[in-house]
């Protein structure tokens, strides 16, 4: 029991202190027929570091890990090349075991952290504004939905067809219960998205519209037409950014407009991680609205001294202190991940987070081309960033189950995202990152070349 | 290198006076303890840290976007237009002064690797770097979420096996592993109960919450759509069963009890309260943040709770990183296990399936939907289950044991100098509740707290639970050693002797952290929220 500092001769010392017989006389407030008195029956027993990381590589190995094959799955979770430097920064100690820093003068390197975080993610999306991060990019937009909400008084929502279904469902969950009503319909596979139509059917009554940029299907629209549209109904434009190196190459959501800006900020320093933990982005363009934000914000201050310092700050939104009045439920939000985030991102900076885009872009229109070789295969996008959709005779699931056979992590089928057909279970979406090389797009088109054959 | 404000303060600002040694230094370091400016006063627009396999465009430059076959190209370029042109505004650093930057920074928090963090309510435990590393396993860490199932069979292994621990130790019936954190647990369980309630066409308004409660309960009862009501508590600390009693109604949804309570003392009727909820028609959700007190020992199970969420963070030593991330799996009784949300992972013959949209509503008719993209904290769950394999049944049940002696040997240790409210009454759980009673005129738990990070300790938690006046709640968890309590007593023992002779000089601390008291009213009222140069500091 190697992670208990007690001995027995420190816990028979410390109970005469106490006054008691046993540790278990201290768990005298349960009733007896509710106390188990010894270990539960069936279940394994201690076991040593060495047997344990056996174990856990013994079902490790049973996965096949994105760097062992050809990789191009995206949708809403992307694979970049993280510096060695970010994983050992994060894993310092003082990093990795501190709390949220509600003791300022002896959390200044967190708090620090994220004051520079927040800047970041403020300017990456084109805002006033940025907090100190949400659970994952999914909850993040819902937590805009509500702050819309709250800002608009009205309870209707437009969801674009082009936003990622998982973070639709999560926002359908949560209407179901506090009454939103939410308009959404599943996307057409064409080309152009449905910004033209949102701004069409925005009214005195909708309190948001949610878009996503580039959309599930790899889509780029201006949204700035769309966000004039939702001000002159007085409702509030939402953008969702899944991917944030595309801002390397593409102009901010909030110089378009929108007014809600959240993401998704996996893709820089976090990895993939099998879906989480994740980092939740939520800026806003407008300082004005800042007390309806949801989750911690980091703020500039003086100490004692007059040394400029760091403060969690305006609180009184937040459940700790405003209860059933709080204006989201967050307590714990992604420090740490927010950290490696921004770490990246330090790393990169303007030069390189644009160079690394600008390599995204390239060899995913390689990829594109390449793939409008295969016979049978349409590459649906115009405009895309590093991620589009191609259409295949097919059923799009079945192909990628049989490639994943061959060792060939396709993409993401449509299919797997939207249930019903509508020719969506003939859609693969295909990202392409600065770690895809030019033999790994060839193996890709030769293995679609042979299974449309 | 060119670091214009190598003292870490604006210029303008006051010159740093001297510090308690009396000396001034011209950089404003103090030996170790090291001034680092921010990132946008020291880093540069063509600054980079990472190389790249073709070469940098200018930033600003435009972006190519090649074709092999010209006859491809569609008409404009390929980014539909939208290019970005103006800059961004992010600065750049190497990687040598990227590591030496955020190394500065990390050396100014205090983390349970520097010392105990006796942050009740938060269980601050030692997080083990095995679990670091197994996380960081290529065949769990690289793992894009929407891979074929063939391709993720051992990810699917580990949510199971750990379901099935968190099963077997609650009692419970089933598991909702995707939630994010405890308040994302909190308000699934509560998703769970309306929609149970509402399959079967009982619509009710009310949740019930002790004042005792974190701020999570009602705000997230809230969330959920239901009014909040106090429950009132005894002079004991605990839920006061007969007036509960008699609030109970055909309007009452839920109850939201937190066992161990955050007095830090078990709930003796807690199946009492279960039972009476129950015979009302309502459901009973605990607040799992304090079972570390009772792994291995109490099943929730078996008091009649109905969903539970476990921070895996607390309990399970998965690190808490600054604030997160966190992990919040929901367990479930049998009558809300249908409405559980999807994703989950069910065993089969051949393997492991994952139940999604993709299934069809026929495999989870009853669930309330998703709560979250993909299928929750993975990078959690491999840590969490590390450390229970690590200690095993029996090492968790020494957890709980160890944990709830460590509290009460500083619960008995303080007997007449700090005030105990509860303190009469019985053992304590995993956490000792202390007052502010006996303090002088003036002094403040907040000055206690301030003094003990002088002493070279991180505070405990402040003036929560809000039903103790001034409260100090320690918890000190398993993972402190008697000699390291020992230094803790001896300073908490002499700070609360200086709170109630009245030492004035407890309002100056600290005086030797890395920062005095920070103005937390300038920085509400004019919020500085991101870096900008022409911002004053005043």
């Amino acid at each position: 029991m190697r992670y208990l500092p007690l001995t027995d001769a420190d816990r028979s010392a410390m109970l005469d202190v106490i006054g008691a017989q046993s540790i278990d006389a201290l768990f005298a407030d349960v009733s007896p027929e509710h106390y188990l008195s010894g270990p539960l029956e069936g279940l394994p027993t201690h076991a040593s570091e060495m047997a344990v990381e056996r174990h856990m590589r013994r079902l490790s190995k049973m996965n096949l890990a994105a760097a062992d094959a050809p990789f191009f799955l995206g949708a809403g979770a992307y694979r970049h090349h993280i510096p060695a430097s970010v994983d050992h920064l994060i894993q310092r100690g003082e990093f990795l075991t501190s709390y949220t820093p509600y003791q300022p003068e002896i959390a200044q390197g967190t708090l620090q952290m994220l004051f520079e975080f927040q800047t970041q993610v403020a300017r990456l999306f084109g805002c006033a504004v940025a907090n100190a991060s949400m659970y994952d990019g999914s909850t993040a937009c819902w937590e805009a939905i509500a702050m819309a909400g709250r800002v608009t008084r009205r309870s209707k929502v437009l969801l674009s067809s082009g936003l990622h279904p998982h973070y639709v469902s999560t926002a359908k969950t949560m209407a179901r219960f506090n009454g939103d009503e939410v308009n959404y319909s599943e996307p057409k596979l064409s080309p152009a998205g449905d910004f033209v139509e949102l701004a069409q059917a925005v009214d005195g009554e909708i309190g948001s519209v949610v878009v996503q940029y580039p959309d599930i299907l790899g889509r780029i629209d201006d949204m700035t037409a769309l966000a004039e549209a939702c001000h002159a109904a007085g409702a509030l434009l939402v953008a969702v950014v899944t991917e944030p190196v595309a801002l390397g190459a593409l102009k901010s959501p909030g110089e378009m407009g929108a007014d809600i800006v959240v993401g998704e900020g996996q893709a820089l320093g976090v990895g993939l991680q099998f879906g989480g933990p994740y980092l939740g982005l939520f800026a806003i363009r407008d300082a004005k609205h800042v007390r309806q934000m949801p989750g911690r914000l980091c703020g500039e201050t003086i100490d004692a001294e007059g040394k400029r310092g760091f403060v969690l700050t305006l609180s009184t939104r937040e459940q700790h202190i405003r209860r059933e009045k709080a204006t989201s439920n967050i307590c714990t939000n992604s420090g740490l991940c927010a950290l490696a985030f921004s770490i990246h991102l330090t790393l990169l900076g303007e030069k390189g987070l644009r160079a690394l885009a600008a390599e995204n872009h390239r060899l995913a229109c390689r990829a594109a081309d390449r793939l409008a070789e295969v016979p049978g295969v349409e590459v649906l996008n115009e405009g895309f960033f590093n991620e589009f959709t191609v259409v295949v005779p097919g059923d799009a699931r079945q192909l990628v189950r049989d490639l994943a056979e061959q060792g060939v992590l396709a993409g993401v089928s449509l299919g797997r995202l939207y249930p019903d057909g509508d020719r969506r279970e003939n859609g693969l979406v295909v990202a392409v990152t600065e770690t895809v090389t030019e033999e790994d797009i060839e193996t890709l088109a030769s293995a679609l070349e042979e299974a449309l054959a | 290198m060119n670091a214009p404000n190598a003292s870490g303060w604006k210029p303008g600002t006051p010159e740093a006076p001297a510090g308690e040694s009396g000396i001034q230094t011209v950089t404003g370091n103090r030996g170790l303890m090291l001034e680092e400016p921010l990132i946008f006063e020291i880093g540069g627009a063509d600054t980079c840290g990472v190389d790249f396999a073709s070469p940098l465009p200018l930033a600003g430059g435009a972006i190519d976007t090649p074709s092999p076959n010209p006859s491809r190209r569609r008409e404009g370029d390929r980014l539909g237009g939208l290019a970005r042109t103006e800059p961004i505004g992010l600065p750049g650093l190497s990687e040598p002064e990227t590591v030496r930057h955020y190394t500065r920074l990390s050396r100014q928090n205090y983390a349970i690797d520097c010392g105990i963090f006796p942050l009740g309510s938060c269980t601050m435990k030692h997080n083990p770097r095995l679990n670091e590393k197994v996380a960081r396993m290529p065949g769990f860490a690289d793992l894009h979420p929407l891979q074929p199932e063939s391709t993720v069979q051992g990810a699917l292994g580990v949510i199971d096996e750990l379901a099935r621990w968190l099963l077997a130790l609650t009692g419970m019936h089933a598991v909702a592993m995707s939630p994010k954190a405890g308040a994302h647990g909190e308000l699934c369980g509560i998703l769970c109960i309306r929609a149970a309630l509402e399959a079967r066409g009982d619509a009710r308004s009310v949740i019930l919450v002790p004042e005792s409660a974190h701020g999570t309960n009602p705000a997230t009862a809230a969330f959920a759509g239901y009014a909040v009501e106090n429950i009132p508590a005894t002079a004991e600390g605990r839920v006061d069963l007969a007036a509960l009693k008699a609030r109970l109604s055909p309007d009452v949804a839920a109850v939201m009890i937190t066992n161990p309570n955050t007095c830090g003392l078990f709930e003796r009727d807690m199946k009492a309260i279960s039972d009476a909820v129950h015979a009302a028609g309502a459901l009973v959700y605990c607040d799992g943040a304090n079972f570390n007190a009772i792994v291995g020992r109490v099943r929730p199970g078996d008091l009649g709770v109905d969903a539970m969420h476990i921070n895996l963070h607390k309990t399970f030593s998965t690190p808490h990183g600054g604030g997160g991330p966190g992990s919040g799996p929901v367990v479930l009784s049998e009558a809300l296990a249908p409405f559980a949300p999807l994703p989950f992972v069910r065993k089969t013959e051949g393997g492991w399936e994952l139940i999604e949209e993709e299934d069809g509503i026929d495999a989870a008719p009853e669930s309330f939907g998703r709560m979250t993209a993909f299928h929750g904290q993975m990078g959690m769950f491999t840590r969490a289950l590390a450390y229970i394999l690590s200690h095993g049944i029996d090492g968790l049940r020494q957890v709980s044991g160890d944990s709830v002696l460590n509290a009460n040997y500083t619960l008995r240790s303080l007997d007449g100098v700090l005030d105990a409210p509860f303190g009469s009454t019985g053992p304590c759980m995993h956490e000792a509740l202390f007052s502010d009673e006996g303090f002088a005129e003036g002094i403040a738990t907040l000055d206690v707290a301030k003094a003990l990070i002088d002493e070279g300790f991180h505070p405990m938690t402040m003036y929560f639970p809000l039903v103790v006046h001034g409260a100090m709640l320690v918890e000190p968890t398993e993972c402190e050693s008697k000699a390291s309590l020992d230094q803790f007593i001896l300073a908490l023992r002499s700070i609360a002797m200086r709170a109630k002779a009245g030492d004035e000089s407890l309002h100056q601390a600290p005086r030797l952290a890395p920062r005095r008291r920070l103005d937390e009213t300038l920085a509400a009222r004019k919020p500085v929220l991101a870096w900008n140069e022409a911002d004053p500091v005043d």
